[in-house]
């Protein structure tokens, strides 16, 4: 088993290696996506091992194992998360949710079956999802580059330099026998894939360009739990006369009262439409 | 990559769930809270009840969500923030038709989502807003056992027919916004024209993938 995770990650350094070079500069400009030539290229690796390996194999999984049986075992890695979820709750500063983490760790080993039943969730105790990388961003560290990391997948260069920690935190009591660990480190990718079946379908047909949603995504919806969705969104109106400075925030019911004009505006801009669509 | 789908899944399941009520033209006067808790009470009912739908019976899916979720959808308005300032550059026609492209592509995508709904519940939390708001967020909860519950929120704008769903937004990533860039890589490759027709591409293929019939997808005359 170990012999055969050594030369595999051989051949991942190889392929990484490649396709770093592989990539040059095809960078499409996105400014929070410098290296996107080896992001697509690590991307579409993972991907290729997801439908080679890890998606069969959950699919069996979710085939065999019955829906009760495999909640259980999704509390069951909850709850061994929830320390980790409650010191960095606690490191950010919000005791009341720490507290209500530790809460939870406390009812769900003990009458919960060590963890099996999520029975404080049932008691009001709502479940929380915090990391290193939201705990280091709300500290005000800058989110870097994206990263697409080889297995793990999406991440900011701030998130993918918690990562380790953030792994070992999720286990609290280090697990020593290898054996064991890696039983329980392939049940939890297993698990969790066999969540997502059904998901990935919507996400390939959705997707004009699955890795730029896929990014786009991520991005997202880091820095809505970072500021846990306490930000206000910007919607913008383009039916607006472009002289009102285009992109600039509007005031919404400005907004809404020029969108009422809209078939005129339609109308007036019709000449540079034409141009635009002659430009291929 | 999990992670994402994860937070994914279930909320797009429920993009399709809101909306309800005959698609009459008159004004629905009901209040955009009330709004989709009746419809995504009323849509996940009949997907409950509907043994074809459950089996992954997509023809039927999008009839009812054609039927219940549509009406109470701006797709106009969410075109146009999908596509962002490159909106203003399209002419009329090629508005209609990327409305029309973007319309279908979301229906027959996300009503797929509806196909994989079984035991989950919806959970609808209380949402301020006052008399005079022209703009509202309606914020749900989709809980499910052995997983996190996965925030979906509606955002809607009170127009002349009654409250109207702009955006979904599931687990803090707006379902609209996040083709932008995508949409402005076709646009800055083949412009309108190319994004018109790869999206038409899109719901052609998805249209085989499904057995579903070509007329809805496929270019406007």
């Amino acid at each position: 088993m170990r012999n055969v995770f050594r030369s595999s990650r051989k051949g991942v350094a190889v392929v990484v290696l490649s396709a770093t070079l592989a990539a040059g500069c095809a960078s499409t400009g996105n400014p929070s996506d410098p290296l996107e030539g080896y992001n697509r290229a690590m991307f579409s690796f993972n991907e290729q091992l997801d439908k080679a390996v890890v998606k069969p194999v959950a699919q069996v999984y979710e085939a065999v194992l019955p829906q009760p049986a495999r909640t259980g075992v999704g509390n069951v890695f909850s709850n061994l998360a929830d320390p980790w979820i409650a010191l960095n709750n606690l490191l950010q500063g919000k005791v009341a949710e720490g507290m209500s983490d530790l809460m939870r760790f406390a009812l769900n080993s003990t009458w919960g079956l060590l963890g099996l039943l999520d029975i404080a969730s049932e008691a009001g105790l709502a479940k929380h999802d915090e990391d290193l990388g939201q705990t280091l961003g709300r500290w005000g560290v800058g989110e870097g580059a994206y990263i697409v990391l080889p297995f793990f997948g999406p991440r900011t260069v701030r998130d993918a330099v918690a990562l380790p920690a953030d792994m070992m935190g999720n286990t609290p009591f280090g697990i020593d026998h290898v054996p064991t660990r890696n039983t329980v480190t392939a049940t939890r990718i297993v698990h969790t894939r066999s969540m997502l079946l059904g998901a990935d379908r919507t996400l390939e047909e959705a997707a004009l360009d699955r890795y730029a949603f896929v990014r786009d995504f991520y991005l997202e919806q880091r820095r809505y739990k970072i500021n846990d969705g306490q930000q206000e969104r910007v919607y913008e109106d383009f039916d607006e006369q472009p002289a009102v400075q285009p992109g600039a925030g509007v005031d919404a019911a400005a907004s809404a009262a020029v969108e009422r004009l809209e078939l005129v505006d339609a109308g007036q801009w019709a000449p540079s439409a034409g141009r635009a669509s002659s430009n291929r | 990559m999990k992670r994402i789908l994860n937070r994914l899944f279930l909320p797009l399941l429920c993009l399709t769930l809101v909306g309800t009520l005959p698609a009459s033209a008159s004004t629905d006067a009901r209040a955009p809270d009330v709004l989709v808790r009746d419809v995504t009470n009323e849509v996940l009912e009949i997907v409950r009840a509907d043994k074809a739908i459950q089996s992954d019976d997509t023809k039927r899916v999008i009839e009812l969500v054609d039927a219940k979720v549509l009406p109470h959808f701006d797709f106009r308005r969410m075109t146009m923030l999908a596509v962002g300032r490159d909106w203003r550059q399209a002419s009329p026609e090629q508005q209609t038709r990327l409305v029309d492209a973007f319309r279908t592509l979301l229906v027959r995508t996300y009503s797929n989502a509806l196909t994989q709904y079984r035991d989950q519940r919806i959970e609808f939390r209380p949402s301020r807003f006052g008399s005079a708001d022209t703009r509202v967020q309606v914020r749900t909860e989709v809980i499910q056992a052995g997983a996190q519950p996965v925030g979906i929120d509606y955002m809607l704008e009170k127009s002349e027919q009654g409250w109207k769903v702009f955006d979904v937004i599931v687990a803090g990533v707006s379902l609209v916004t996040n083709y932008r860039s995508s949409f402005g890589q076709e646009i800055s490759r083949g412009g309108i024209d190319g994004l018109i027709r790869s999206l038409e591409e899109r719901n052609r293929s998805l249209a085989d993938q499904h057995g579903l019939q070509h007329e809805a997808g496929g270019p406007s005359a």
